[in-house]
């Protein structure tokens, strides 16, 4: 679906944001774009709808160089979901789902049949999330809209850029299982930049791990955990690795108590355990 | 404060003011037209941007009524084009710098999802950072609008109707009221085109395009009923194309032109005067036949059109005059009105009595010692240089003062001396003494009768208005001119008082058994204070004798 070929970045005074990077991403696939801010993890995705364009290198998509393409066009048929979401805060959250197909010309009977029909498997129903406003919107309702439009022209191939790093734990966990589910439902492959270790594990179908414009190393999450090929990759999976561990244990314990207020208690321990150690 | 002179103000009000709409908002509608494209270019290239800001920042920084006089010699002609180029490129700055700064502000996620989603930069300009913006620039547009219609008044030197022909002609003429008419109509204006655009933004930011074209309808409504007077005017059926009545910017000019328009019409003809242009914009206005017939000053023509210097007697200095203006502009100069608006230097008569002074000379002696103040012209003119060489004058200090505001200054003993124009009544108002001029240093400026070459070409127009060549003398016109700068009468009533004189003077005439003949000047001028002129007008003015029409004015 996806293949890039020593691709480098480089801005003005030799910068070097991505450097002679090659990945393959198979049809129907999630690959997980693991590391620090400043790893070019972005930038890699961003080159792929050609928001940022190659300095050198070979990017095909559906085996068609990018280079070749209208970029507009390009754009028109990958869905593109980000942090910052960036809905039209001047259109309704319909329009907003149907930004795309409208700008590809569709009917209008069929863009509102369309815009109906993913503001349903988005879960917001559209005869009361249609005419709102993006300002309405908490901000997980904000990021399903984002998705929804992303999705809306039947794009077969979503890049997503930390897309569920502004909302809140329980959300997160939410919208994670949807996409999973929707994935699988829709046949769609997927480029999902993450810096959250645990986000990159259970939703990767394989993990590159990213340094210094570079990947590290990439391959499923088993085969990290079994085989880290660099001490960079060993220690981001310590902490996943310890804090299972633990939950492991707390979980063993709260069975053998068995009932439900230790549990709350147990997993709020847990909380803030994590948030001391990050 | 009568109230008919209040009448006589509010009779006017609403065509001035229908103008100043048309001005202001056909400015206004093309400065956005042309910001807002402008703008998306400066927002796509940063390298652009300065440049246009800061083109757009100097036009601003030229003062408005320079920025209007400059477009006369850059365009080459006068009224309504002038005055809406300068305003438009006036009106621009505000738009053009909130419509940038605007669409730069739009918050970078959207711009990135616009661009990820597939829309191309323009789509992205006008889909999102033209609506996003939107109340940013509309609070553009509504300073624009403000500056526009203040700037607007300043329209009058350059020959377009506005609010402005109140102020300008109040100050001349004292008149505080039609000043005060003038500023509280573009205040009022002001404010209610400040609210309708407040309206359209509120309708903007609720995203209510009902409520948006309420507004918009609004809009065009008040537009359509405050310029309802022009139409009015534009579907009278004219007859023959109306006359244009130019006018300088003092007192004499505007009476002279009221008296001149209201022979025009007493003869059948339409008449439109145009008063307070500039000293030049007025001469070329003639020359390109944008107006008909205005009131010069034969010394003013021989200075500053021939670009003389040279003493000349009265009558050279008209005879070559007027061959000058035929040949090179097909003017024609119709003749000597009868009396002289010359520049002369004047102070006041117990301090010159003091000193000890009578004429030029004496005060030359004196000159170290005392201050001079004048027109903003004066000093600038080639009379003043002669003058001062001719008699050695070096002056303490120098002052440049409005003409109106000169002769209180020279009263209150601000400045010892001042250029005054020999038939000013404020002379005797405030006992001036004119200091003779024994070197002959000043020229003659006999008033003369300007017709344009499309206007000299109608003989009922050369027949309405020959009768007026040699019939004013010094004293009539003096007289006209203390009625309206000091004695407060409006420039009509002025106007309508030295016209019943002249029809009474010509009666006395033509019951002597003068009438028979054209008056020569001599006749008419009798009495006249004037060294000048001896001759009699050219007798190409009309046809001859007393015209019917000039028989029916008397009637009247």
């Amino acid at each position: 679906m996806i293949s890039l070929r020593d691709v480098s970045k480089v801005y003005p005074g030799d910068v070097r944001a991505v450097d002679g990077l090659s990945l393959d991403v198979e049809r129907g696939e999630t690959v997980a774009l693991l590391g620090a801010s400043g790893c070019g993890k972005t930038t890699t995705l961003k080159l792929i709808n050609r928001l940022v364009e190659a300095t050198a290198g070979e990017i095909r998509v559906e085996g068609r160089d990018i280079r070749a393409l209208d970029p507009v066009r390009l754009r028109r048929q990958i869905g593109y979901v980000f942090q910052g979401v960036g809905l039209f805060p001047h259109w309704s959250v319909g329009d907003n789902v149907a930004a795309v197909p409208r700008l590809l010309g569709w009917s209008e009977p069929r863009v509102r049949e369309r815009v109906d029909a993913l503001l349903d498997r988005v879960g917001l129903p559209p005869a009361r999330f249609r005419d709102r406003r993006p300002a309405e919107l908490s901000g997980g309702q904000r990021q399903r809209v984002g998705v929804a439009r992303a999705l809306a022209a039947e794009a077969r191939l979503l890049l997503m850029d930390e897309p569920f790093g502004a909302v809140d734990p329980l959300t997160r966990d939410g919208l994670q299982q949807e996409l999973v589910a929707m994935r699988a439902e829709l046949d769609l492959t997927l480029v999902l930049v993450t810096h959250d270790v645990a986000e990159a594990l259970l939703l990767g179908d394989r993990v590159a791990v990213l340094e210094a414009g570079r990947i590290l190393q990439v391959g499923t999450p088993a085969e990290l955990f079994a085989r880290p090929a660099h001490a960079t990759v060993e220690r981001l999976l310590e902490t996943p690795r310890r804090q299972a561990d633990r939950l492991h244990a707390l979980a063993h314990a709260a069975d053998g108590v068995g009932d439900a207020p230790a549990l709350r208690d147990a997993a709020g321990r847990v909380g803030s355990d994590a948030g001391a150690t990050s | 404060m009568s109230l008919s002179k209040l009448h006589a103000e509010l009779v006017r009000f609403p065509d001035y003011f229908a103008h100043h709409v048309v001005l202001t908002v056909v400015a206004l509608g093309i400065g956005v037209a042309l910001s807002l494209p402008l703008a998306g270019l400066a927002v796509r290239r940063p390298g652009f941007r300065g440049p246009l800001l800061g083109v757009a920042g100097v036009v601003q920084t030229v003062p408005g009524l320079a920025l209007l006089a400059l477009m006369v010699p850059l365009l080459g002609r006068i009224g309504v084009v002038p005055a809406l180029v300068a305003l438009v490129l006036y009106s621009m700055l505000p738009v053009l710098r909130n419509a940038v700064t605007g669409a730069l502000g739009v918050d970078p996620d959207v711009l990135e999802a616009a661009r990820a989603i597939g829309m191309t930069d323009d789509q992205i300009l006008l889909r999102v950072q033209l609506p996003l913006s939107a109340p940013v620039v509309i609070a553009g547009v509504r300073t624009a609008a403000v500056w526009t219609v203040g700037m607007a008044t300043l329209s009058t030197p350059v020959g377009a109707t506005s609010l402005g022909n109140f102020i300008f002609s109040g100050l001349q003429t004292q008149n505080t009221l039609a000043v005060l008419l003038g500023c509280a109509g573009a205040a009022a204006l002001a404010l209610g085109l400040d609210g309708l655009i407040r309206l359209v933004e509120r309708a903007v930011a609720a995203r209510d395009a009902r409520r948006a074209w309420a507004v918009a309808a609004l809009f065009v409504l008040a537009v359509g009923l405050s310029t309802a007077p022009l139409l009015a005017v534009a579907s009278r059926p004219p007859a023959g194309p109306p006359v244009v009545v130019g006018a300088k910017t003092f007192t004499e000019q505007y009476v002279l032109a009221e008296l001149i328009a209201g022979r025009l019409r007493r003869s059948g003809l339409e008449a439109r005067v145009r008063a307070g242009l500039g000293s030049s914009v007025v001469f070329d206005a003639l020359a390109a036949d944008e107006i008909d017939v205005y009131v010069d000053y034969s010394g003013t023509l021989w200075a500053n059109r021939l670009q003389r210097s040279d003493a000349a007697s009265a009558r050279r200095v008209l005879d070559e005059t007027r061959r000058w203006l035929e040949d090179r502009h097909g003017i024609r100069l119709l003749g000597p009105l009868g009396f002289e608006n010359a520049y002369a230097l004047a102070m006041r008569r117990d301090r010159a009595r003091a000193l000890g002074i009578t004429n030029l000379a004496d005060l030359a002696a004196r000159s170290p010692a005392l201050a001079i103040g004048g027109d903003y012209e004066f000093f600038a003119r080639p009379e003043w240089t002669r003058v001062r060489e001719a008699y050695g004058m070096r002056f303490r200090d120098r002052r440049s003062f409005d003409s109106t505001l000169m002769y209180g200054a020279v009263a209150d003993g601000h400045v010892d001396v001042i250029s005054a124009f020999s038939s000013d009544g404020r002379i005797d108002a405030f006992d001036l003494l004119v200091l003779d001029d024994p070197r002959r240093a000043f020229p003659p400026y006999d008033a003369v009768l300007l017709l344009s070459r499309a206007a000299a070409a109608r003989p009922a127009l050369v027949a309405a208005l020959a009768p007026l060549v040699a019939s004013i003398d010094d004293t009539a016109m003096r007289r006209a001119n203390r009625r309206v700068d000091v004695e407060g009468l409006s420039i009509g009533e002025a106007a309508g008082a030295l016209d019943a004189a002249l029809e009474r003077s010509a009666n006395r005439e033509q019951a002597a058994g003068l009438g028979r003949d054209r008056p020569t000047f001599e006749s008419a001028a009798t009495g006249r204070a004037s060294p000048h002129g001896r001759w009699e007008p050219q007798g190409r003015a009309s046809s001859g004798g007393r015209s019917p029409l000039e028989a029916n004015g008397v009637a009247e």
